[in-house]
């Protein structure tokens, strides 16, 4: 079973919810961990993992031979990205904008154009205790961690129980995280910006048909967020854990510690745990 | 002429929209532009009334024509991004992971594929008060969300020159990846927005290492300061060492989640968080104005 952990909003406890999760899960069964938010990876921060494998992941950057060009611009015009262009100098590649897609090679009329790999992050897998966790990390100045989630869902072992820390947002690499999951926890915040956000994920996954259910972080009895509740009813969907606003939560995590080694808050963990079914499987 | 504030942070859920949408309340003569596109929040935040809506293209799909297909396979095999699978000896595209580069359209022996246009979102023109704020909606699970990024700055400088707005507030996108540094690409100042976690100042020198890349000037703020005074005390230290400015410290202040419940800036209310961040716009906008502090 793939579990992806996605909020939309930035902040509102993916990664407290993968981790502490993995942590409960693993007590009783193997678990992998794979922290696919590979902009800004956090969930290797709490735990202490001995990572054993580390590769490269590489786009194939288009590399022209000024000699044997013509400067014809046939590379230019059938780029989608504008990532190369002939000036009467020579042939420009601009790194940051290429995809790796070779058509610009594919066109070449006088094969002038090559490709070389070149990395563009990195890949690191290892394991703590019963966990076996993978993690994507990318280059500062690369624009894009898609092919990164990719190749660490290729790495990866595939354990029957898996977890996926999404990125936030509502993009390309959140789609990327959430091929082939088989459930996904929408952890959202009782707040307007929390409800925006988890609109957009929620209609991803719908789009995407995969089984989810909804986790409030930060949730304040006291308080009821009616509009946050008018969505869950409106779209039939099933809440399936309140985490409560607590001071007590912000100082542990902001110390990278799991808050479910403090026996009041492992139950809530083993409930999501129980709740999507993990142990069935 | 105009000068541009990004603010951004890396990890998400920091304070970027709670810091951008004060900046926006307390400068008098800005305009606002939210640029988290695939999680815009910020125009939540303040009574606007939708002024012009504008469609964006963002790239292209593939889209194949199943009755010219010979089942060849050639396009599979072609393929980078494994956007091309066989079931059945049937070809299908999926068109979440086609980026849209066109190397299936060129290689197809017989033409049975072609680029179309995809309409990936839209971006809108609302006004408020005697100004502006340029917000978007990135279709759920897009990837040009860099693209549209750009779009509505560019909008945004119009309007700004043509209305001789003096600042624009850029409310950045999260992480490191496309759409966070085509927030800060040629902006005259980021303010960077970090809280003191381990995760935080983990995600804040990526950033940091990212600002410098791309050859900004920036400054920190600290958020939810006092949550961790021993991590609050070690950014002070690294950022000493580091020789990087710090523009401010903002306390924990429950008084943020009311203000965002009740839709509205923090700076709309009397709290020990307004008042630091009114000293961090005064700073900020010395910065900006070139004047000495």
């Amino acid at each position: 079973m793939k579990i992806a952990v996605l909020s939309g909003k930035g902040g509102t406890g993916k990664t407290l919810i993968s981790t502490n999760l993995a942590n409960v899960i693993k007590e009783r069964k193997h678990v992998e961990l794979l922290d696919c938010d590979v902009e800004e990876p956090n969930s290797s921060l709490f735990f202490n993992i001995k990572f054993e494998k580390e590769v490269k992941v590489n786009l194939d950057i288009p590399l022209v031979d000024n000699e044997i060009c013509n400067k014809c611009g046939i590379c230019a015009q059938k780029c989608q990205f504008g990532a190369i262009n002939s000036f009467p100098t020579g042939t420009l590649v601009f790194e940051t904008l290429c995809h790796g897609c070779s058509v610009c090679s594919d066109v070449c009329p006088v094969n002038a154009i090559k490709t070389e790999e070149k990395d563009i992050g990195i890949i690191k897998y290892g394991a703590y205790k019963n966990i076996n966790f993978g993690e994507g990390v990318l280059n500062i100045g690369k624009p894009s961690g898609v092919k990164i989630i990719k190749k660490l869902k290729h790495f990866s072992k595939n354990l029957d129980i898996q977890i996926l820390d999404s990125p936030p947002g509502a993009s390309c690499s959140v789609v990327e995280t959430l091929k082939n999951v088989d459930f996904a926890l929408l952890v959202t915040e009782p707040t307007p910006f929390g409800l925006h956000d988890l609109k957009a994920v929620q209609e991803i996954v719908s789009l995407m048909e995969i089984e989810h259910a909804i986790v409030i972080n930060k949730y304040e009895s006291e308080y009821e967020y009616k509009e946050m509740n008018q969505f869950i009813k409106e779209k039939n969907l099933k809440v399936i854990q309140k985490i409560p606003f607590s001071n007590e939560i912000a100082k542990i995590y902001s110390k990278s510690e799991l808050i479910s080694e403090n026996e009041k808050y492992k139950k809530i963990f083993e409930e999501i745990a129980e709740k999507v079914g993990v142990y069935n499987v | 002429m105009f000068k541009q504030i990004a603010v951004v942070s890396g990890k998400g859920g920091t304070g970027k929209t709670t810091l951008s949408a004060s900046f926006i309340d307390l400068f008098n003569n800005s305009i606002g532009v939210d640029c988290d596109v695939d999680a815009s929040n910020l125009f939540l935040l303040f009574d606007t009334k939708l002024e012009k809506q504008y469609d964006y293209y963002g790239g292209k799909k593939a889209v194949l024509n199943s009755e010219k297909c010979i089942s060849c396979g050639k396009c599979k095999t072609l393929c980078k991004f494994e956007a091309i699978t066989e079931k059945n000896s049937e070809f299908l595209i999926d068109e979440f992971s086609c980026e849209g580069c066109g190397r299936c359209v060129i290689n197809c022996p017989v033409g049975a594929i072609e680029l179309i246009d995809n309409r990936a979102g839209e971006y809108y023109k609302s006004s408020r008060e005697n100004t502006f704020l340029i917000h978007a909606n990135l279709e759920p699970g897009e990837e040009t969300s860099g693209g549209l990024v750009a779009e509505v700055r560019k909008l945004a400088n119009k309007i700004a020159k043509e209305e001789n707005h003096e600042i624009v507030i850029i409310d950045g996108s999260p992480g490191i990846g496309c759409p966070a540094t085509s927030s800060i690409t040629g902006v005259s100042y980021v303010v960077i927005v970090t809280e003191p976690s381990i995760s935080g100042i983990h995600d804040l020198k990526r950033i940091i290492d990212t600002a410098k890349h791309f050859k900004r000037e920036f400054g920190i703020v600290i958020n939810k300061y006092d949550i961790n005074a021993e991590n609050t005390k070690y950014i002070e230290d690294f950022c000493k060492n580091e020789n990087i400015e710090i523009l401010g410290k903002i306390p924990f202040d429950k008084n943020i989640m009311k203000a965002t419940n009740e839709k509205n800036p923090i700076t709309k209310y009397v709290s020990s968080s307004s008042k630091e961040i009114l000293l961090i716009s005064k700073k900020v906008l010395k910065i900006i104005r070139g004047e000495k502090n």
